[in-house]
């Protein structure tokens, strides 16, 4: 066990966990945020996706040793008021359906719109393929995505 | 029309609402924050099971079905607040808790939440809307028929007296339940069929917690399982030493998850009753323990039970042995070369056969599909003395309490349970053995836990679609007309077989035949079951006899079609030709079909299931060798459809679903041991082989609701084959569709 002093959606939360334990599991047993979710635990379905600085990153394979200072931002806290372009977007095309996937979906679209304000269909794609949605929200997801990159507050 | 209304007032029966702990509540306020009303009543009054009044006119509907998806949290309460007439941005949706006394049957599956809400909750708004008129009338002394209720306000024009739904309701909670209530006609409906946005989005879209897994209780311990590695093995012995002497552990145990003879009802499958548990402080700790188990297996013996499930007491026989996926399919092949069970034999299809002119004949396999809903399976347990607590995300609580309590030792009346969102279901979670599980461990830790399934637990435990096989063979004269129809279909270990659906009714010599294979392989319900493999086998055949007569693909389906209405062939059809016609129509329309168009790749396929009618046409091209759907037109008859783009939301993702497993569901077996545990084996449809566009049409009619969740599912398997003949000039007979092993990740 160690203790870690992470920065978590702006606040800096302190941690007594084993290093090699990954931050999704730090977030939700110990920091108490369940927004990130639990999918396979081997980074193959995207829905435990959080913001590493800027970066789109799968916690389930992030050892919270490997964080250091680095921001960490996850869906509780990509906005004060769930007013993120991407958030407004997905709730005036009414994506989800289960909506388990949903938090990793829109961290890893909102990641995508950061580095590239205007990606093509392609680029939409090839960004969201690790993200697995199964109740087949994808048309949505895109059209939720091309809405947010077309709003002004990107 | 009047109707005899069953609401009780419990308000005064039971004193009180009496709801079960909630240990979700964090969510409420994020739908607050959108209603017109900014504050929260200081006072409620409950009209009855379904609904309380505020005194500021806020009104909270309880959803009585547990939701995995298909937006029924916003459409059910819908149906009551359209009937109370009352402004929709001053409704909050609270899920309700398991109480069958207050709720019925409160079952998520089958297609069947709205169609068997479609009264009860609409009666639920009417009684509580004539209650509140009542009490206005008394109030004012006026004749009750002269006041109106209309988005939460009454009114007296008469008198021009005016009083907003809280004012009354301290008064409407306490009058006698109307006998009879008044429902409005579709035509004058001012919410349902108008769309709606889902009230949990903003919740789902900031993560807030919602679904089991996020359930957190103070003190509570995380809990994993170990079941056998390989369906045929049970628990011979553990040694948890190892385990437990890892950081964080504080037990190892074994559960039980049935009383020796205990009768099982038909959703207490499971294959593996007896397992090892981990208890421990959090997920991780316990999954790095888990490791650490060291568990001898056994095989298990044969045996046969008898189960209790919807259609009567059955009795089913499970073979011991550890079985693969190559010898189900030369099992398969075998029984399909024998005579099966005759199920439906209409006019003399024998004599048709052998004086046809040619026999068209063709078999079609599917394999295994485990559900692999997003959310792995888990439950919440608190089991304290003789109470228990329950929140678990499962699609039919009513049938896993009684399991609970006879494996707990405790009175039913004694269980409670939340019925969190879950992450998913598509049939899986209608199997609830993980909620037993997780009481026995509670109980026998001592302390509050949630059982955790990890992906690999979850895909490798059972209840699966099982895999079936089916022959169609089709007669022909010399005018190459078709004369006879068979089939013959079995599967491991049901038959698929629908033997009264199209094309029976519509061909007059036709014969049913069906076979079944035991396994020790448990299986389940899995979206539309049964029809997701026979859709695809029949609307694939249909095609290859179209072109065989040189018919266009939806006209000939409408000839059948039309001989089925005009002059049906035997008494037990269960469809209705028209509306199934018309969703072909409606289809044929909106995709603008031509015949022979050699301009694009299309397949066209429809099916009837769950009491509605789906069509799709579904265009396809070839590029660097793989099939990418580029769009895919659906035309739906589910009678009403009340909240129309929650309901296109979800025929888009049963085609999306559909699409995906054509393409790549598989689970394959070898000794017993399913040959994939994550997703870096399971090949899931991922964003860039989802259709490209999907555009969903319903038929407007007044029909009350049938079913929508799984209907449109089944006939994307037929419309994905029958696009891919035109794309690459092959037919597909065998699913997956596509065996490349590369997975995406």
């Amino acid at each position: 066990m160690a203790i870690f002093n992470l920065n978590i959606n702006g606040e800096t939360k302190e941690v007594d966990v084993d290093p090699a334990t990954p931050m999704l599991w730090v977030l939700r047993d110990h920091v108490k945020l369940v927004g990130t979710k639990y999918g396979c635990g081997i980074a193959q379905c995207g829905a435990c996706t959080v913001h590493l600085g800027d970066n789109a990153v799968r916690s389930c394979q992030l050892p919270v040793s490997a964080v250091g200072e680095q921001k960490i931002t996850t869906i509780e806290g990509l906005s004060e008021n769930g007013d993120h372009p991407i958030q407004k977007a997905w709730l005036e095309i009414d994506v989800p359906q289960c909506g388990y996937c949903q938090a990793g979906q829109i961290m890893s679209a909102s990641a995508l719109l950061k580095r590239n304000p205007n990606p093509s269909d392609e680029e939409i794609e090839s960004a969201m393929n690790g993200n697995i949605c199964r109740c087949g929200t994808y048309t949505r997801i895109k059209k939720a995505i091309k809405t947010a990159a077309s709003s002004e507050n990107v | 029309m009047g109707r005899r209304a069953f609401i009780k007032n419990t308000s005064l029966a039971s004193g009180g609402l009496v709801l079960g702990f909630s240990i979700l509540n964090s969510c409420k306020p994020e739908q607050a924050k959108e209603m017109a009303v900014r504050e929260m009543p200081k006072e409620w009054f409950e009209m009855n099971s379904y609904l309380k009044i505020g005194d500021n006119g806020v009104v909270t509907i309880y959803t009585p079905n547990p939701e995995f998806g298909q937006n029924i949290r916003t459409s059910m309460p819908m149906l009551v607040a359209e009937e109370l007439d009352v402004d929709w941005k001053n409704v909050l949706v609270e899920q309700a808790p398991y109480h069958a006394d207050k709720y019925g049957f409160q079952f998520t599956g089958g297609s069947r939440g709205i169609s068997a809400r479609w009264e009860p909750l609409r009666m639920a708004g009417a009684t509580a809307r004539q209650m509140l008129i009542a009490a206005a009338a008394e109030t004012w002394q006026v004749p009750k028929e002269e006041v109106t209720a209309e988005a939460g306000v009454l009114q007296h024009a008469a008198t021009k007296k005016s009083a907003g739904y809280g004012e009354m309701a301290s008064v409407a909670a306490t009058l006698t339940v109307p006998e009879e209530v008044q429902l409005k006609e579709v035509k004058d409906f001012k919410l349902v069929s108008r769309s709606q946005k889902n009230v949990d989005a903003k919740s789902i879209v900031t993560g807030r917690p919602l679904f089991g897994m996020d359930i957190q209780e103070e003190g509570m311990l995380i809990a994993m399982i170990e079941h056998p590695p390989a369906f045929g093995l049970t628990l011979k012995s553990v040694d948890g030493e190892a385990a437990k002497a890892m950081p964080g552990i504080k037990d190892v145990v074994t559960i039980k998850s049935f009383k020796d003879g205990y009768e099982k009802g038909g959703f207490d499958t499971n294959a593996f009753p007896e397992l090892v548990a981990i208890v421990g402080n959090s997920t991780w700790e316990v999954m790095q323990a888990k490791k650490k188990l060291k568990v001898e297996w056994q095989p298990i013996t044969a045996y046969s039970e008898t189960i209790a499930g919807f259609g009567g007491k059955e009795t089913i026989n499970i073979p011991a042995g550890l079985e693969s996926t190559t010898t189900h399919k030369s099992q398969m092949e075998a029984l399909a070369a024998k005579p099966g069970k005759v199920v439906r034999k209409d006019g003399n299809p024998e004599v048709a056969f052998k004086n046809a002119t040619t026999i068209l004949e063709r078999s079609y396999s599917a394999p295994f599909l485990a559900h692999n809903n997003m959310e792995p399976l888990n439950a919440f347990a608190h089991v304290a003395g003789d109470k228990v607590k329950i929140a678990a995300p499962i699609q039919i609580p009513s049938l896993i309490i009684p399991t609970i309590a006879s494996s707990l030792g405790i009175p039913k009346e004694n269980i409670e349970m939340d019925l969190p969102r879950m992450g998913g279901g598509f049939g899986r979670k209608a199997y609830a053995h993980f909620v037993v599980e997780a009481a026995l461990i509670s109980q026998k830790v001592n302390a509050p836990i949630k059982l955790v399934y990890s992906r690999e637990d979850d895909m490798t435990n059972g209840i699966y679609r099982p895999t079936y096989h089916a022959t169609y063979r089709a007669a022909f004269d010399e005018n190459n007309n078709l004369t006879a129809l068979h089939v013959k279909a079995g599967g491991v270990p049901e038959s698929p077989l629908f033997a009264n659906r199209f094309p029976a009714g519509a061909i007059d010599n036709y014969m049913a035949e069906e076979w079944t294979i035991d396994s020790n392989i448990s299986i389940g319900a899995f979206r539309a079951p049964r029809s997701n493999f026979m859709a695809g086998a029949e609307q694939a055949f249909l095609d290859e006899v179209a072109e065989t007569m040189g018919k266009d693909a939806i006209q000939f389906r409408l000839d059948l079609l039309k001989r089925a209405k005009e002059n049906p062939v035997g008494e037990r059809n269960d469809y209705d030709a028209d509306r199934y016609a018309g969703v072909l129509e409606l289809v044929r329309e909106k995709s603008a079909w031509k015949e022979n168009d050699a301009t694009k790749h299309r397949g066209v396929s429809a099916y009837f299931c769950h009491n509605s009618y789906a069509a799709h046409v579904l265009d396809l091209k070839m590029e660097n060798g793989k099939p990418v759907v580029e769009k895919v037109v659906c035309a739906i008859d589910c009678g009403v459809v009340v909240n129309p783009d929650a309901a296109t939301n979800m025929a888009e993702g049963a085609i999306t679903d559909g699409v995906g497993n054509a393409f790549y569901g598989e689970l394959t077996f070898q000794d017993g041991v399913p040959q994939k545990n994550n997703f870096h084996q399971y090949q899931m449809i991922r964003m860039n082989d989802a259709p490209k566009e999907i555009d969903v049409h319903f038929v407007q009619n007044e029909i009350d609701p049938t079913g929508m969740g799984e209907p449109p599912f089944p006939p994307v398997f037929g419309a994905v084959a029958n696009a891919l003949y035109k794309a690459t000039g092959q037919r597909h007979y065998s699913q997956p569709f596509i065996t490349k092993k590369e997975v995406v990740g």
